[in-house]
């Protein structure tokens, strides 16, 4: 619908615009970029300094180092609290979203109100922590699912979508005798696949990129995530702790603090970005969904 | 009175078990949510007693005797207690700073992509500006940190001009900006998708009526574009404005050194300290009690200030 108009002054903010948006998308993505040519950099040119494009000495060692050390622990912990969450989230999600959506629910007030205050009031760290620490969920997974089962925003979401389909769908399957889980199951939930599949997208980065709830619950480092693991390369030089095992001389200088770090950073990033550029149009779509009714 | 209440009630329980009859399947749906709304929510709300409780691990939160002094001993503590003050200032300051900075930044960015007359170069801005938003806080900080420090990138091109290097990362007065800057950075794209969602559904008449009364396209985003927009703004700023006091801690936590604490430590970066590491319960309790007053306080403000000036209002 852009109509042509306006001088030269026009035509000067157009190539303003155009080159400043072309910078901002060389801001977003350099970081990544540069994290990924360290990586990949042999350790010594690095410490030299100077790398800012094309990377240096090309090595791998750094990424066997990583591989040789526990990253695949840390990984496969994230894999199943990521999986386990996000079927944990989504399975309770619809569940209390379904009675909400039923128009005819005789509790729906009351459980609506119920859900509702939980956007505005919560409990804050220490009543949450001391909760989960007296369900003896310390040091096991549920510790990391449980808690935050179910976003109330993402249920709500998931309630739209719900309340979209036919109330006369519902009511004629269940003149075929059948009942509200079967409903649930068999009918809403097939029909609302492409908002399940958004909410499956944000519950599961949540998951994956969560750290904190692993700190505050989780001591035993056979249970950390693998943002704990990048976390405690960051705070400390933790060269010799992570990678003493892996038995690399640290003379070699192949592979130092900044090279790992920065190969940790990509593995952790790795699967968000594979999956980012397909998937990217349906967390959109879930932020107008929300959107819309708030 | 009785007599006639009597009836009345009984049939009120009759509707009742009639309707859970009825609802049987719906109610049964609804049993595992409703337990963990009361496990995972309701009770760790009852849990904010605490701050008026000694708390005895034994005996749990309910279980707990009340503290000395009527219950406040931990408040009156807390206020006497001059660090609170201190990380109470912190808060509000980086906070009000935070919001000014970051709050207008997607509004500009939506402003500039409407500008964009090609589809597809639109698309990949978003697309691209998106992306830092999918980052874990962890890797930004990482991010941060291995191009900030004192031989990262942004050092080296410093000390390439001839110019001394900066401490970004301890320096207690880079601190703010470091912070401020890494949450625009992540969030400015994506924050856009509610603006610009808000300019598609803008009526073209307005364009045309006011291109037809010579307005050039500044005046046109100054009188229709911005005006326009305004109602999302303003609950966009009330949100924002419900979250002032919930800083993103998780991320401080990580960038908090030995030398920026002065002014990077937080309400919340204190209560995890005192409560999680030094396990003192119920004064931590009491200091987060503070943080969700104050925020209270802020959205029921601005709420009421939008609503007499503009008639947009979340109630």
């Amino acid at each position: 619908m852009k109509i042509k108009e306006g001088g030269v002054s026009r035509t000067v903010f157009q190539i303003f615009n155009y080159c400043f948006l072309f910078l901002l998308m060389l801001v977003c993505l350099y970081p990544l970029y540069l994290q990924f040519i360290t990586s990949i950099s042999h350790g010594l040119e690095v410490m030299k300094g100077g790398i800012t494009l094309i990377p240096r000495n090309l090595t791998l060692q750094t990424y066997t180092t990583l591989v040789r050390g526990e990253l695949f622990m840390y990984m496969k912990n994230t894999v199943v609290y990521t999986v386990v969450g996000t079927l944990v989230n989504l399975m309770m999600s619809c569940l209390c979203a379904y009675p909400l959506a039923r128009r005819t629910f005789s509790g729906r007030k009351f459980f609506t109100a119920m859900v509702t205050v939980t956007l505005f009031f919560s409990g804050g760290m220490i009543p949450m922590y001391l909760t989960v620490r007296s369900f003896g969920m310390m040091d096991t997974m549920w510790a990391l699912i449980l808690p935050g089962a179910i976003s109330t925003y993402n249920m709500i979401i998931i309630r739209t979508a719900f309340q979209s389909i036919p109330e006369s769908l519902i009511e004629s399957a269940q003149l075929d005798g059948a009942n509200d889980v079967i409903v649930l199951f068999r009918i809403v939930i097939p029909l609302s696949k492409a908002t399940l599949a958004t909410m499956l997208l944000f519950y599961s980065v949540t998951h994956w990129n969560s750290y904190f709830d692993a700190m505050l619950y989780l001591n035993k480092k056979e249970l950390y995530p693998l943002q704990i693991m990048l976390r405690n390369m960051l705070i400390g030089g933790l060269f010799n702790e992570e990678t003493a095992i892996a038995g690399v001389s640290a003379d070699s200088f192949a592979v130092t603090d900044a090279t790992l770090r920065s190969a940790a950073i990509i593995v952790t990033t790795l699967p968000i970005l594979i999956v980012y550029p397909f998937v990217q149009r349906y967390f959109v779509k879930g932020v107008m969904i929300g959107s819309v009714k708030g | 009175m009785v007599q006639l209440a009597t009836p009345k009630k009984q049939s009120l329980k009759r509707r009742f078990l009639r309707a859970f009859q009825r609802d049987k399947w719906l109610y049964l749906i609804m049993l595992l949510p409703f337990v963990y709304y009361v496990l995972f929510c309701y009770y760790p709300m009852y849990g904010v007693t605490l701050a008026f409780k000694q708390y005895k691990p034994k005996l749990g939160i309910i279980g707990s005797p009340w503290a000395s002094n009527n219950g406040m001993k931990y408040v009156l503590q807390v206020v006497r207690d001059p660090y609170f003050w201190t990380v109470f200032r912190n808060t509000i300051i980086l906070n009000i700073e935070n919001l000014i900075i970051t709050f207008p930044a997607p509004i500009i960015l939506a402003l500039m992509l409407n500008e964009v007359a090609h589809a597809r170069y639109k698309r990949i801005v978003q697309t691209v500006t998106y992306l830092p938003h999918f980052l874990s806080t962890v890797v930004v900080v990482g991010m941060m940190n291995s191009m900030f420090n004192s031989s990262g990138i942004v050092n080296q091109i410093i000390a390439s001009m001839g110019m001394e290097k900066i401490n970004f990362l301890n320096d207690a007065q880079y601190f703010r900006p470091m912070y401020i800057g890494s949450n625009i950075w992540q969030s400015v794209g994506w924050d856009t998708i509610i603006f610009l969602s808000a300019l598609s559904g803008l009526d073209m008449q307005l364009y045309e009526a006011a291109k037809i009364d010579g307005a050039g396209r500044w005046k046109q985003t100054l009188h229709v574009t911005i005006p326009g927009i305004l109602p999302t703004i303003i609950i966009m700023l009330i949100l924002a404005m419900g979250r002032i006091m919930n800083v993103s801690y998780q991320k401080i936590l990580l960038m908090m050194t030995g030398t920026n604490q002065s002014v990077s430590d937080v309400i919340s970066t204190y209560v995890y300290r005192r409560g999680i590491t030094k396990a003192d319960f119920s004064y931590a309790t009491a200091v987060n009690l503070f943080q969700s007053l104050v925020s209270l306080l802020f959205v029921s403000v601005t709420n009421w200030i939008s609503r007499r000036t503009s008639e947009t209002s979340l109630w």
